[in-house]
This record gives structure tokens, C-alpha cells and sequence, in this order.
């Protein structure tokens, strides 16, 4: 019986269960939950804030160059830098722009990337909600991330902004089918939709990864993961030397850094939803004692790692070549999957 | 289902129906059926339909009303909301829509419920609605389903046939 149940009174306990002992659990349960999203959110927190540290220095390094270096022993504390000066900049509102939908934008965004984490189950029996459909409601909350682009290139009432957030539309709404239909085969294996469920499932396939079996599907969700997320190569939205910062152009200040913690905040969640699909989740090849969620964090640093190193390695692609990429390729690779996936458990079954 | 969280929902959707139908802004109407579709979405988790749920979310919310935003989008908004909130023959509508409401009220007493089928919120909690839903479609359902999906895949190969005619 979780807090869900007690709220709705879908649950046959708490009917019969009336006065102070019922009323004392649901206020025991949200305080649990509270805390764990307190937890969860500030570790995420932190985790934006030196993933930007870690960009730069990965990418700065790969370049032949040191990166940031003044603030701090090799530049450690840039980010707080970076911080103090976004929230004092100031906060630039377009004249002709449509101001509920330009305030509400980026906060959408953040809550879209953000609530999709609720489900990740960080090491076993830990999770926020632990829920039947946790993979489709990862898929709707991604899903939902396109408005906060799609209203903030419409609401500023610009050229640049518009036509961003126009393409970063599409391309989401493209790279969201491949997305799910890469997923499917995950689905199959485990034979449900709950993440614990799918962690727990891969027990019994080598390395305790789907990622062998499932070798197509994880290639497409990838590849998907960096459409979705609109990372380099697939950064079309906001193609500096095209639309100068795509949808966020007419954005400054604490706006500005929300929609760049979403995306950063996005990049992880992504990272988390391949981690527990396709690599085990917080299991590993060994036991380390005392840290249940040492292998996940390992996992999610070696994701993001691998994002910096495709953005300093591949070039931009052409908005055409990101379409017929999507549609043409991934979809029916993606598709092929399902039906080998689904071949494949019948004959071993027989 | 917890009434006081019912009533919650109820008002909000017919509220937000409300406001999207009266208001002139169309991009703000559409963010406003996007908010009604979640209210829909947790109603749809208090019947014990978690799937439906998160289909309404990922393809009402995700996908048809993105695309909506798309035609809306190119609207010019300025003339748009310039005119009149509503059309010369609203008199008529509203006098069929009172007329409808009339007719749900007085029948609203004489409706019989029929037989339970083997689907108790019982029976759908121990097994998960997915799953059920799943098996029933692929089984006793099987027909209508394939049915549909053809129709569906008619309208798609329609689609690129009439998008495509100026290419040959």
C-alpha cells in the first residue's frame, strides 16, 4: 500500500483504517517521501552543476587545451562562479513577447526532465515511486519536454527563437518514436514495464546487462537519447552560427540557467533510463561494500563522459540528414529489433 | 475513488474545458486542454487504469496537441484574437447543448447497470492493468484490433500518397 493508494482511497486498508493511527502513517509516508525527493534533488543538483565543470574540461582537454583553470584548484569552483553571476544578470523580458507562456516555459522544461527520475530506481529499494508502468512514464514525461521548447521559441516572439524551437520540436517528436519503439524490446525481455522488475531481469542474461542481447535496440536508444536531448551531433535547435541560441535566444539570467540545468538535468535522466534498461542498473560485476549505489554512479559518470566525448569528436548534421536519420534508419532498425526480439523468445521458449 | 479528490478533478476539467473553449488565444487554449488531459490522466490512475493513463499523456498531451501547436502556430495571432469570441450561430449550438444536458438528466435515472465482467479492481491490481489490457487485445479481441490497425495504416499510406503527388 503506498501513498498513492491512501490519497485516492483506492486501497481497501485505509477505509476501515479511520482517526489519529491512519492519519499518523500518511503523515509518516509523505515525510519519507519528501526526503527522498530532497535527497534525490539536491544530488541531481550538484551533479548539473559539475557536469558543466566536466564538459569543459573534457572537452577543453580533448582540444589540446586546459579548460578553465582561474577559480579554484584547476578551476573547481567555476561553476559556483558561473552560478552567482547568472543569478545576478539581469533578467531581460522581450517587449512584444507573451509573457505567461515565456515565464512558464522554462519551468516546464525542468519539471519534464526532472520528473522523469522519480522512477529510476537508484539501488535496490530505492526509488521515489516505485510504479507498474515507471518505462511509460519515463516515455510520457520525455514526451512532454518538447513544450517547454516549443513554447519558449513561440512565446519570445522572435525569428530565431521561433524557427529553434520549431525544429527541436520536430526533431523530439521524431526521435520519441524510435525512442519507445527501441524500448519495446526491453519490454519483451523482462516482461514488464516496471524499472525494478527490468534491473532484476537482466540478472540472468550475461554481464547482467540487456545491452548483448539487446544490442540494436541500445544503438537506437542511444543515438535517440542524443536527439532527444539536443546534444551534439544532433544539436540543430540551437545551432549557433544558424539561429544564435536557437529557442532560448531571447532568455537571460535565471531563465536562461533554468532551461541549461534542464538540459543538463535531461542528459542524466537519459543516462539513468539507458543505465537501468540496458546496463543493469546499480548492479555490477562485483559487490563493493558499504555504497549500494557505487556501480550507478560509475555507470552514469562513464554516460556522461561518452556525451562530451561524441560532441568533441562528431560534427553537426544537416536537418535532413537528421530526418531521414530518424525515420528512414532508426525506426525501422528499431522496429527489426521487436520483431527479432520477439523470433527470437519464441524459439527459445520451444 | 477518494470523493474529495473526484470532485477535485471533476471541477478542474469542466473548468479548464470551459476556459479553453472561451479563450480567444489559441496557443493558450491548447496549453490550457494540455492541462485538462493531466487532470484526466490522474483520474484515469484512480479507476486503476494506469495505462491509459500514461497513453493519454504520451500520445493526447505528447503527440496530437503538438502537432495541433504546429498548425496554430502558423496562424497569424494578432488577427485571430482581434475578432469576435464566438460565431454568429452560437445561440443554436447552445440551444442543442441545453437540450442534450436536459435529455442526460432526465435519463440519468433510468440507467441500468449491467452485469460485472471477470475484471474486478481486485483482479487488476494483482495482475497490473497492463497486463490484462495486453491479453485481452491480443486475444478476445484480436479481430477489431487488426481491423484498426489496417484502417490506420490506410490513412498513413493515403497521407504519403497525396504529400508525395508532386514529386512523380
Amino acid at each position: 500500500m503506498n501513498l498513492f493508494d491512501l490519497w485516492m482511497g483506492t486501497s481497501q486498508g485505509i477505509q476501515g483504517a479511520s482517526g489519529a493511527a491512519g492519519a499518523a502513517g500518511i503523515a509518516l509516508q509523505l515525510a519519507i517521501i519528501i526526503i527522498k525527493v530532497a535527497v534525490i534533488v539536491g544530488v541531481l543538483m550538484v551533479h548539473v552543476t559539475w557536469a558543466t565543470y566536466f564538459e569543459r574540461k573534457t572537452i577543453g582537454h580533448m582540444q589540446v587545451r586546459l579548460g578553465p583553470m582561474r577559480v579554484g584548484p584547476h578551476g573547481f569552483l567555476q561553476p559556483i562562479a558561473d552560478f552567482i553571476k547568472l543569478f545576478f544578470k539581469e533578467d531581460v523580458i522581450p517587449a512584444s513577447a507573451d509573457k505567461p507562456v515565456f515565464f512558464v516555459a522554462p519551468v516546464i522544461s525542468i519539471f519534464a526532465t526532472m520528473s522523469a527520475v522519480a522512477v529510476i530506481p537508484i539501488f535496490s529499494g530505492f526509488e521515489i515511486a516505485d510504479i507498474n508502468i515507471g518505462l511509460l512514464y519515463i516515455l510520457a514525461m520525455s514526451s512532454l519536454s518538447a513544450y517547454g521548447v516549443i513554447m519558449a521559441g513561440w512565446a519570445s516572439n522572435s525569428k530565431y527563437s521561433f524557427l529553434g524551437g520549431l525544429r527541436s520540436s520536430a526533431q523530439v517528436i521524431s526521435y520519441e518514436v524510435a525512442m519507445g519503439l527501441s524500448l519495446v524490446g526491453v519490454m519483451m525481455m523482462a516482461g514488464s514495464l516496471n524499472l525494478t522488475e527490468i534491473v532484476k531481469a537482466q540478472q540472468k542474461y550475461p554481464l547482467g546487462i540487456f545491452a548483448i542481447p539487446q544490442i540494436l535496440g541500445f544503438f537506437v536508444f542511444m543515438v535517440s537519447a542524443f536527439a532527444e536531448t539536443n546534444r551534439t551531433p544532433f544539436d540543430l535547435p540551437e545551432a549557433e552560427s544558424e539561429l544564435v541560441a536557437g529557442y532560448f535566444t531571447e532568455y537571460s539570467g535565471m531563465r536562461f540557467a533554468l532551461f541549461y540545468v534542464a538540459e543538463y538535468i535531461g542528459m542524466i535522466g537519459m543516462s539513468l533510463v539507458a543505465i537501468t534498461c540496458f546496463l543493469g542498473g546499480w548492479t555490477g560485476p562485483f559487490h563493493i561494500p558499504y555504497v549500494p549505489f557505487a556501480w550507478l554512479l560509475i555507470k552514469l559518470y562513464l554516460m556522461i563522459f561518452l556525451f562530451y566525448w561524441v560532441r568533441a569528436t562528431v560534427p553537426r548534421y544537416r536537418y535532413d540528414q537528421l530526418m531521414k536519420l530518424g525515420w528512414k534508419f532508426l525506426i525501422p532498425l528499431a522496429l527489426f529489433n521487436i520483431v527479432l526480439t520477439g523470433a527470437v523468445k519464441l524459439l527459445v521458449k520451444a | 475513488m477518494n470523493p474529495i479528490v473526484f470532485g477535485y478533478l471533476a471541477a478542474a476539467i469542466l473548468l479548464l474545458s470551459l476556459l479553453a473553449v472561451t479563450n480567444k488565444n489559441p496557443v493558450h487554449a491548447i496549453l490550457l486542454v494540455i492541462v485538462m488531459f493531466f487532470h484526466m490522466a490522474v483520474m484515469y490512475i484512480g479507476l486503476g487504469a494506469e495505462f491509459l493513463a500514461a497513453v493519454q499523456v504520451i500520445v493526447y498531451a505528447g503527440a496530437i496537441l503538438v502537432l495541433f501547436l504546429f498548425v496554430v502556430f502558423v496562424l497569424n495571432i494578432r488577427e485571430e484574437t482581434g475578432g469576435e469570441r464566438f460565431s454568429s450561430v452560437w445561440p443554436f449550438g447552445l440551444s442543442i447543448a441545453t437540450g442534450l444536458l436536459l435529455l442526460a438528466v432526465i435519463l440519468s435515472g433510468k440507467v441500468r447497470l449491467g452485469a460485472m465482467g471477470p475484471y474486478t479492481p481486485q483482479v487488476i491490481a494483482a495482475e497490473t492493468h497492463t497486463k490484462i489490457l495486453g491479453r485481452v487485445l491480443y486475444t478476445d479481441y484480436i479481430l477489431p484490433f487488426e481491423i484498426s490497425s489496417l484502417i490506420l495504416l490506410v490513412a498513413v499510406v493515403g497521407a504519403i500518397t497525396l504529400a508525395g503527388r508532386e514529386d512523380r
